[in-house]
């Protein structure tokens, strides 16, 4: 009886909403480190854009510090906002696959973002960041400059199949080009790790040539070490991910930061924009967006600077 | 008959292992270390390893007086953080008044003492005045400090203006007679702290609280005020760590002294401290610090184990170190 008297009312309340209210549900990780924090800004800008712009619309934003409490988060969007599409960034895929399957066979339109559920077929739009394409962008500038018997040493992130993707493709890329990889350690993306383990390598190795920090805040940590070792014209840097006090660096011709390889936290702005679309507009919004990893260069740098960003 | 004798034979005079232990540990991790890598002992790597470890050793220090009196502090990673942030802050603001010399980075060290006093100063009150287990308080101030340093951050990292930056570092990169500021700062603190526990009332009656409470309150130790001195005093060591913390990379984020409080504590425990309180030896906690400091850096310098496995070394050293001193203490 309650359960029908529920229902009833569910329906009377979809009956009384303005024909073409949609309620849009994005679900995030927290600001805990930098590329999250970009993450967190993106979303939030363009919630207020597209709200300006599309009246009908309605946005629910919430941020979780660890898997439970997205879960949380997102049954709460379906019990309490009704929400007709969700966008989710999955902190982890494993616990996070189960609820989302509940809530698309309850008929919601679900996007996921970078992170990929355990489970195919769930998702009705990818957006992703090209992994692959960003371990294999920075080993193809490593192979394109240096010279045969060069010495690197790698900062690797935190262990995840995200870090191993990147660095597999990296291998790939450096194979047969004659750079020698004298050593690869867990920076965890983190500055302070980062700082030690390059302070260790600069200890244990008399000659490097060049070092893949594969982030931003592990190159930042390693080019203060390298100061510090006082041997700033032996080596360059490369990071990743496109920290703005990074990309201002390389667009100053810094000549230990040639270049940086992006990993955009803005996908989030695309994953919302498209998952708006479908409710604003005839375009088809169904399937995969892979955001490409892109070299910045001194060049090209100026347009990969957000000044509001805090990343 | 004979029973009798052996038990009332004075104890034979030994060598006490207990308090040896961690020192036989540190000089079999320089062994190990010696045989793995050349640079080991190089003046570089040693100087390296010793400023690094001094913001560790510099709060485990503070740690040691709250643990010898029965208390604990999970809140002082975060409280790093937040004192980081805060002076960077402060520092930055000031930077257009005060134009970019030396008083700007005067004033900021002044706010990040302050503040660190200031947080152990809650932390103790609300452990004693308010009577809530310092756990529970320490527990709450750490989750508290650190969404306070996301949210200042706003999710990122807050960075020292460039050119405060260049002034400010030598506070962490610059050295007297070519021994670098911070293990000179972590020198003069763990050589105060080993004088105030052994030779002042604060240090005894830290350990008679520790040890039995009631006993302390009826020989009129002032329970209450020495228990929270000791946050207090705990907060202002986070606020001199971090002081030498800011200009190493001139930024703080939220990851920030992430578990910092579990390496000071094990840094005591190693140390020969015990957990539950009653007895503390600052030079212990000292050799603890470096313990952990020369294990991560063994790792870097070889290959030998995966570097997936770091975190595991450092828990198996700590495990052991306190399953030793333990079997010890069971066979007096």
């Amino acid at each position: 009886m309650t359960g029908r008297i529920t229902l009833t009312t569910a329906a009377l309340l979809a009956v009384a909403l303005p024909a073409g209210a949609e309620t849009i549900g994005i679900s995030i990780p927290a600001a805990t480190h930098g590329w999250a924090g970009g993450l967190n800004y993106h979303a939030q800008a363009t919630v207020e854009r597209l709200s300006e712009a599309h009246p009908d619309l309605e946005f629910v934003l919430t941020t979780a510090s660890d898997p439970s409490k997205q879960v949380s988060d997102i049954e709460d969007m379906v019990a309490t906002r009704n929400i007709d599409a969700l966008v989710i960034l999955p902190f982890e895929s494993e616990p996070l696959t189960a609820p989302v399957a509940r809530v698309k066979d309850a008929g919601t339109f679900v996007t996921v973002v970078d992170r990929g559920l355990s489970q195919d077929g769930i998702e009705d739009l990818y957006v992703a960041g090209d992994n692959e394409g960003f371990g294999r962008v920075a080993g193809e500038y490593f192979a394109d400059n240096l010279e045969e018997g060069d010495k690197i040493v790698v900062l690797r992130g935190i262990a995840s199949t995200v870090d191993n993707e990147r660095v597999e493709a990296f291998n790939a890329a450096i194979e047969g080009s004659g750079i020698e990889v004298l050593a690869m350690e867990h920076g965890n993306w983190n500055r302070d790790t980062s700082f030690t383990v390059m302070q260790d390598y600069l200890s244990r190795f008399p000659e490097i040539d060049a070092v893949w920090a594969a982030d931003d805040d592990m190159a930042t940590g390693a080019l203060q070490a390298i100061d510090q070792a006082g041997r700033s014209d032996e080596m360059w840097v490369v990071g990743g991910a496109g920290m703005k006090e990074i990309v201002a660096r390389i667009r100053d011709a810094d000549p230990m930061l040639p270049v940086d390889v992006t990993y955009p936290p803005a996908m989030i702005a695309t994953a919302i924009e498209l998952t708006a679309m479908r409710f604003t507009s005839p375009a088809p919004v169904t399937g995969r967006f892979i955001i490409g990893s892109e070299l910045i260069t001194p060049d090209n740098a100026a347009s990969y600077y957000f000044e509001d960003s805090p990343f | 008959m004979t029973e009798t004798d052996t038990r009332k034979a004075p104890p034979r005079r030994t060598i006490n292992l207990h308090a040896v232990g961690p020192l036989i540990a540190l000089v079999v991790l320089v062994l190990i270390g010696m045989g793995l890598n050349d640079n080991f002992l190089s003046y570089a790597n040693i100087t390296n390893v010793l400023a690094r470890s001094a913001f560790i050793g510099i709060i485990a220090v503070g740690m040691t007086f709250v643990i010898t009196a029965g208390g604990l502090d999970l809140s002082v990673g975060s409280m790093a953080a937040f004192v980081a942030g805060v002076m960077i802050m402060a520092m930055n603001a000031l930077l257009p008044i005060m134009g970019g010399g030396i008083g700007v980075i005067l004033v900021g060290i002044l706010v990040g003492l302050v503040t660190g006093l200031f947080g152990g100063l809650v932390n103790g009150l609300l452990i004693t005045r308010a009577r809530i287990e310092a756990f529970i308080v320490t527990l709450g101030t750490m989750g508290i400090y650190r969404s306070l340093i996301t949210w200042l951050a706003d999710g990122g990292t807050l960075s020292l203006n460039y050119e405060l930056s260049e002034v400010y570092r030598p506070v962490y990169y610059g050295t007297v007679l070519g021994v670098s500021w911070p293990i000179i700062v972590f020198a003069l603190v763990a050589i105060g702290g080993e004088v105030v526990m052994r030779h002042t009332p604060f240090g005894r009656h830290c350990a008679a609280i520790g040890s039995n409470e009631q006993v302390a309150r009826y020989s009129a130790v002032n329970v209450l005020r020495v228990r929270a001195l000791t946050y207090v005093l705990l907060g202002l060591l986070v606020g001199v760590a971090t002081v030498m913390y800011v200009p190493r990379l001139g930024s703080a984020s939220a990851t920030t002294g992430v578990l910092w409080e579990l390496e000071a504590i094990a840094a005591v425990i190693i140390g020969g401290t015990m957990l539950k309180g009653g007895s503390g030896r600052v030079w212990g906690t000292v050799v603890g610090v470096l313990i952990l400091g020369l294990i991560g850096n063994i790792l870097n310098l070889t290959d030998l184990v995966s570097p997936y496995l770091n975190g595991a070394i450092q828990g198996i050293i700590i495990i052991l170190a306190v399953v030793l001193q333990r079997e010890r203490r069971l066979g007096h």
